[in-house]
């Protein structure tokens, strides 16, 4: 379906009057003067160079949010009807921008500065220090490296999520109870999982799965121990909360399939391996690569689980890069060294969504 | 003694698969319904245990172990404590109330400015600058890649200086800017799935453009904008990061709640388990009521 739209079209004679551009025009400018006087002069204040000044910020963020609703207020003075379509995206607009960009921005001068939150004097700026520094930091490759890990598991929670949804798509009694039951680690908080699985049922002495696992013949069971177990078992929790998450989505995809197709190559005598395989898995193509990109982007973002289980260890054989950071952040005095480290993996994240969104297009372009 | 009618042996075989394939797909179903139940069960169950209990590794209530509400009233949620002042059940009920706050207002702003910027996208044109409508919806969906950690930093020094640093408004400002993309993303599809003819009879009619929205879209939209309030819903009552950057003491939110409880190591796994299960009891809840929105919700843009 296209995006481009103007699929509602209107036509509309507005007779906006001079007058009522200018009231628009000044309500816009007046309040954004407003927001530059009251900026400009906190920051007098903050600096030491003047006295008159608020304790906080505060009254600028008003004065801001006051601007934005002029803004879009103003829309309406001076556009008429067209400024009424507008108003349907701007506040959005308006609302991402000022939280996403502004910050990204400030994030990009942290990362090249060294700065101690503790200390009062602010930011030093110190050129690529943090880079150099970054490029030697085995630590953080290595989270880097254990991301490719975790991005690879994708891949069998992506096998058993469309087994799932082909078992909820069969015939089957108590279909109802299944699909809620097979949902409900989604609705988990992974910080609670963190407990239930990793810190209870995989205790060592009185846990439950240490138990099972001493019963069928390992001696001396221990989830976290070891580092491929450990990151192992975090990679096993994050995939029993969002397999649901997946199956959904093929399970959506399977029902939305052409009914006639699949009972055509039943009459022509195909197996049930044979009608998955030529029949179903062409078709679910779109769907299941739907499913795995935003599968990897929620993957990228994993933190909780390992911050509350593991914090980064054995040796950093678990940590992601937020994981990574979070301590960063945490234990350490320069935090310009975290923001550059969480700003080279956006870097990262961006180049390799791209590729994967590029690559995807062009596998699917290509005739199967 | 034979039947006298006798099925074809050919026939037989496929009765045979035909059961042996449910069998399997009844196991298989069975199987995965306890990885995914057990874990809840245990939870639930330990909260009701005593240390012995835990240590023996009893498993199921009134047959090897007798329950007690040691755990809850750790709480202070035991029907003997529960008509009494408990400050750790205030203190509880307050992180509770905190991320129900949160996560109520911010999924409900989220889903308002993204059904708006959802609706105007898939039915105007707009030209801001060198964007078009394709590179709005872009420029939107792709807040999804950010990983949260990137704004840690730069949010934790904003809300200092605009003194919104451990307040319920600064991580309902997040938290929107979090879900706000999945938002756009499941109503693009709905809005995209109502027929223009109904507004533009509207228009005919005499209403305006947002009219048109207001009285005739909306209530068509209604079980989609549904859909993604539930799953904003739970995207941020199971957040953490944030939560346990921006907050201390005022805002802290259940996550921080159950985070800051897990470090502490010894066997009142009880008390623990009590507050997991509070944790997680009301998204549970919700999964088995609303289940129907959240599979839509997550459907909306798996299918086009």
């Amino acid at each position: 379906m296209s995006t481009e739209g103007d699929l509602l079209h209107t036509v509309t004679a507005d007779n906006i009057s001079e007058s009522r551009r200018r009231l628009g025009r000044m309500m816009v400018w007046g309040s954004a003067a407003v927001f530059f006087l009251l900026a400009a002069m906190q920051f007098l204040h903050d600096t030491g160079h003047s006295d008159i000044g608020f304790a906080t910020w505060r009254p600028v963020l008003f004065a801001y949010l006051l601007w934005a609703t002029a803004l879009c207020g103003a829309q309406v003075v001076v556009n008429g009807e067209k400024g009424k379509r507008t108003l349907f995206v701007l506040p959005a607009a308006l609302f991402v921008i000022s939280l996403v960009v502004f910050p990204l921005l400030f994030a990009l001068y942290v990362s090249f500065t060294n700065w101690n939150l503790a200390s009062l004097n602010g930011p030093q700026p110190n050129g690529w220090d943090n880079m150099r520094q970054m490029w030697s930091d085995a630590f953080y490759w290595n989270a880097l490296k254990n991301m490719v890990y975790y991005v690879l598991a994708v891949s069998v929670e992506y096998v058993i999520a469309f087994g799932l949804a082909l078992l909820l798509n069969a015939q089957i009694r108590a279909r109802k109870f299944f699909r809620v039951v097979f949902l409900l680690p989604l609705m988990l908080s992974p910080v609670a999982v963190s407990w239930m699985v990793g810190k209870s049922m995989m205790e060592i002495r009185f846990g439950p799965l240490a138990r099972l696992a001493r019963d069928l013949g390992w001696d001396s069971p221990s989830f976290f121990g070891t580092p491929e177990m450990a990151r192992f078992m975090i990679m096993a929790m994050d995939a029993w909360t969002f397999i649901p998450f997946m199956m959904i989505m093929l399970l959506a995809g399977l029902q939305a399939l052409p009914r006639e197709v699949i009972e055509a190559s039943k009459v022509d005598g195909a197996s049930g391996w044979q009608s998955f395989k030529e029949v179903i898995f062409p078709l679910m193509l779109p769907v299941s690569v739907t499913a795995i990109v935003i599968r990897i982007i929620f993957k990228l973002k994993l933190a909780d689980i390992i911050i509350n289980i593991t914090s980064g260890g054995p040796g950093g054989a678990t940590d992601s890069v937020t994981s990574f950071i979070f301590r960063e952040y945490r234990d350490r005095s320069n935090v310009g060294y975290g923001t550059l480290l969480a700003m080279v993996y956006l870097v990262l994240i961006v180049i390799f969504i791209t590729l994967l969104l590029k690559a995807v297009s062009r596998f699917m372009e290509r005739p199967a | 003694m034979s039947a006298i009618f006798k099925d074809h042996d050919a026939d037989r075989k496929v009765r045979v698969k035909w059961w042996s394939s449910r069998v399997a797909i009844y196991a298989a179903l069975i199987t995965w319904a306890i990885i995914c139940l057990f874990p809840i069960y245990w939870t639930l169950t330990t909260s009701f245990k005593l240390a012995p209990d835990v240590m023996r590794g009893n498993m199921i209530p009134w047959w090897d172990y007798t329950p007690r509400w040691k755990g809850w009233e750790s709480l202070g949620l035991s029907p003997r404590l529960i008509g009494e002042v408990s400050t750790v059940r205030e203190e509880f009920l307050k992180r509770f109330y905190n991320s129900a706050i949160v996560a109520v207002s911010a999924s409900m702003l989220a889903v308002i400015l993204g059904s708006l910027a959802a609706y105007g996208l898939s039915r105007f044109n707009y030209r801001f600058g060198f964007m078009r409508n394709s590179d709005i919806s872009f420029f939107f969906l792709s807040q999804m890649i950010l990983p949260p950690v990137v704004l840690a930093l730069p949010f934790l020094v904003l809300y200092k200086s605009l003194d919104l640093l451990d307040s319920r408004i600064g991580l309902i400002l997040l938290y929107t800017l979090m879900v706000l993309p999945i938002v756009i993303w499941i109503m693009r599809d709905q809005f995209q799935g109502i027929p223009v003819e109904l507004e533009e009879a509207a228009l005919v009619d005499g209403l305006g453009i947002w009219g048109a929205f207001v009285q005739i879209v909306l209530p068509i939209a209604l079980p989609g904008m549904v859909a993604a309030f539930i799953l904003s819903l739970v995207l941020c009552w199971n957040e953490y990061f944030f939560a346990a950057l921006l907050t201390s003491t005022d805002a802290k939110t259940l996550p921080v709640m159950v985070a800051s409880q897990t470090g502490s190591q010894g066997i009142n796994w009880w008390s623990m388990a009590a507050l997991s299960s509070a944790a997680i009891m009301p998204l549970v809840v919700v999964a088995i009521f609303l289940e129907k929105y959240i599979i839509k919700g997550m459907a909306a843009g798996a299918v086009k």
